[in-house]
């Protein structure tokens, strides 16, 4: 009896653009993977899916995925995905990027999305620096690493993104490995079934650009480095969510009730009308 | 060792171990060696021969030891390998 | 949707930001996210109140990028959405805009023209972006520009704006300035039966073969949004038929752009709108828009009545440019007069339209645009 050497998910991939073009040992694939893990498990209509990216590697991710998908500009996948879902709150908008388009260019936007506590669900692929244009330093990037344009090692220090979501008013905070796949993709399936904005950190191997100039050469080392440096905590303080070359917290930070805007704005609208007179 | 773990499960010499079928889509494999690292139970190495990537796909030297854990089907990034359970011989239409 | 629709047909007494908000209730535009700012705030202002009668939604964004990008994501969702900005705002939206063209996205862009560059006069009006609505964004592509000069066409070109983004697949602006913006006027609004509406076309094919980017025959591929179970991707990057990107194939990337600007270009004909007055038999023509065509026509009269044989061209539409009207002009009138409140921009379009027919400038900068005196010596300077 033969068996087709078909992989699971392939319904869940648009075959045309595949093989991706991340590099061997690149997280994104693992993001990529745990992500469809988690629309097969719950069983999500794909037709109410929609996979908004920004710019960079992790940015492929629209293109690979066999849904309704939208590559948008540098940072505003945020503000883009904020107009999507308010015209249409039916839709499951979750929006994968990168941590410089999330956090530098598109730092204004995420804040005031997770302020507002618009529904929309942010998967931020956390590989510290800018991958896509060789390597350069970006906002988390740690002290004393050397890239493109800190040659003589970064003195910036870098944002706690999971200090950020929080203050920001997130109503779910977690960060995982590209190692901790199982952990990764329930926190995927909880926040798919959450109300409100939801920021999940996946910080993830880049060998080929950032680990080769920092030490770890290859995909193997970073994920060993994440096996040895992370330390699970869950249901913690965010503050406690420390992240260095030492120790990587990983576990949920934030996981609260918190009505969204869209449902606000609806109910408001719906009120709103009830009093209005008939002209 | 707390005591109630101490004895072998109750129903061991009922369950059967789970007859695993690893499948290696091997030209789609980018030779990162997550799977063959992180496998628990040891099941993977890294194979002599190259594949059209010029890398060296994973090939499974002990079936028999795998435990289903999928967990080199979900840390994989390039959708290269997946486990699937054989079918009972007794299922098994003729 | 539901709410108590309240569409006031009749004669209304209203200010040029008002009437324009009005307009896009009218033809449908059920999602507003803005930034305030001057002198297009009114627009904002009126719309937070009007959007929900309508059941339609108003957001206030941190800024104007990403007020530019939720209307993006608003029209890929299925609603005609709109913003309003002026000058500065307007610089930030660029490379938005760039987006909006790329994905063939339709939406509409109010830019209610102040004192520029920078910061500038943010009170006093100007005419200052019209270049920069057709060039602004990196890259070649063309859009649809319309310039009102009273407040009626504040409501009109509103509503012509919507459905020529819808027809075309392309952000159009509404070029006003902050005085047709802020004077108030009498607007008519017609019943909602007798406004025409056009909406953007939908694929009738089945998803498995549809293709976002394929255009049909018109150059325009039909849209369709997201949750409709197409599984579509659209991207900024150079893209093929499918909407996948192609960034290293030069045929596609030719194909592409080239398309993008010939959707506009080869449909110019249906797509501008100009008003002649008196150019029969004109020697001198006035070629203008905006606040200053309301001067220039009661120069024109004046100049008749002087027995100077003044004709004036209103331009309507200010992308794709009118050259076959201009050039039509030029053909029997001695001169062109073009006033305009910049330092010169359409004058150049005039200019390379006229040919050899002599075409004079007058600039005029601040807070009143020319007065009829000021265009009529012109005119007799340049007959």
């Amino acid at each position: 009896m033969d068996r087709e050497l078909v992989h699971p998910f392939s319904k869940y991939l648009r075959s045309a653009m595949m093989p991706h073009i991340w590099c061997s040992g690149c997280g994104n694939g693992i993001v990529l993977n745990c992500f469809i893990n988690a629309l097969d498990d719950l069983q999500i209509d794909l037709d109410k899916l929609v996979v908004v990216s920004g710019i960079g590697c992790i940015g492929r991710i629209a293109g690979y995925t066999n849904a309704d998908s939208f590559h948008t500009t540098h940072g505003r996948a945020i503000a883009f995905s904020t107009g999507a879902k308010l015209a249409n709150p039916e839709l499951e908008v979750v929006v994968i990027s990168g941590d410089g388009d999330l956090f530098a260019i598109g730092g204004n936007h995420f804040m005031h999305a997770a302020r507002r506590n618009i529904g929309i669900k942010v998967i931020c692929a956390n590989n510290f620096n800018y991958g896509m244009t060789g390597g350069q330093q970006g906002p988390t990037t740690p002290l004393e690493s050397l890239t493109t344009t800190t040659p003589y090692g970064n003195i910036e220090h870098p944002f706690n993104l999971i200090h950020l979501a929080a203050a920001c008013g997130a109503t779910y905070v977690a960060r995982w490995t590209t190692l901790h796949v199982r952990r990764l993709t329930q926190s995927i399936k909880r926040v798919l079934q959450k109300e409100g904005f939801c920021f999940i950190e996946v910080v993830s191997p880049c060998p080929e650009i950032f680990g080769r100039r920092n030490k770890m050469r290859t995909g193997l080392e970073m994920m060993e480095w994440f096996r040895r440096a992370s330390v699970v905590e869950n249901f913690s303080d965010p503050s406690k969510a420390e992240i260095s070359s030492e120790k990587i917290v990983v576990g949920e930070f934030v996981n609260k009730e918190k009505v969204s805007y869209e449902r606000l704005l609806h109910e408001k609208i719906a009120q709103i009308n009830e009093k209005r007179v008939e002209w | 060792m707390p005591e109630r773990i101490k004895h072998p499960p109750l129903d061991s010499k009922k369950v059967k171990p789970p007859n695993a079928e690893i499948h290696i889509i091997k030209d789609q494999c980018k030779g990162c060696g997550f799977c063959i690292q992180f496998c628990p139970k040891k099941v993977l190495e890294e194979s002599q021969e190259i594949n059209a990537r010029g890398v060296p796909p994973p090939k499974v030297v002990n079936e028999g030891g795998c435990v289903i854990c999928s967990f080199c089907t979900a840390v994989c990034p390039d959708f290269a390998i997946f486990v699937v359970e054989k079918p009972l011989e007794e299922d098994v239409k003729t | 949707m539901s709410g108590r629709r309240a569409l006031i047909s009749g004669a209304h007494f209203m200010s040029g930001d008002i009437a324009c908000a009005e307009g896009a209730l009218c033809a449908g535009c059920r999602f507003f996210a803005g930034y305030p700012i001057t002198p297009a705030t009114e627009i904002a202002e009126h719309l937070s109140e009007r959007m929900p009668d309508f059941g339609g939604i108003y957001i206030q964004m941190e800024d104007e990028i990403a007020s530019i990008a939720a209307v993006i994501g608003a029209s890929y969702a299925g609603l005609k959405a709109m913003t309003a900005t002026s000058g500065p705002g307007f610089s930030l939206m660029q490379e938005n805009i760039g987006l909006a063209v790329m994905t063939e996205t339709p939406c509409v862009i109010v830019d209610v023209m102040r004192g520029g560059p920078s910061t500038g006069q943010p009170t006093l009006p100007g005419q200052q972006d019209v270049m920069q609505v057709k060039w602004g964004s990196h890259g070649d592509y063309s859009i649809i520009a319309l310039a009102p000069s009273s407040v009626q066409e504040m409501f009109d070109l509103a509503i012509e704006a919507f459905n020529l983004s819808e027809t075309y697949r392309v952000p159009a602006f509404v070029m006003a300035d902050e005085i047709v913006a802020h004077m108030w006027e009498k607007v008519v609004i017609p019943h909602a039966s007798k406004i025409k509406i056009v909406s953007r076309e939908k694929p009738h094919i089945a998803p498995d073969k549809y293709k976002p980017f394929a255009p049909d025959g018109s150059l325009i591929p039909p849209m369709a949004c997201f949750g409709e179970g197409y599984r579509f991707h659209a991207t900024g990057l150079t893209h093929d038929e499918r909407g996948y990107p192609k960034t290293q194939d030069s045929e596609v990337q030719s194909r592409l752009v080239r398309r993008l600007c010939e959707k506009i270009s080869k449909n110019a004909d249906r797509i501008i709108k100009v008003e002649g007055i008196m150019l029969g038999d004109a020697d001198v023509v006035v070629v203008a828009y905006g606040i200053v065509a309301r001067a220039a026509l009661s120069a024109v009269r004046k100049a008749r009545e002087f027995g100077i044989k003044a004709g004036l061209l209103r331009l309507v539409t200010l992308w794709p440019f009118a050259e076959k009207h201009v050039a039509e002009v030029a053909k029997q009138a001695k001169s062109i007069v073009v006033p305009e409140m910049n330092c010169g921009q359409i004058v150049r379009e005039v200019e390379r339209a006229a040919k050899e027919t002599p075409v004079a400038f007058l600039s005029k900068l601040g807070e009143d645009p020319h007065t009829p005196q000021e265009i009529l010596e012109l005119m007799r300077r340049n007959t």
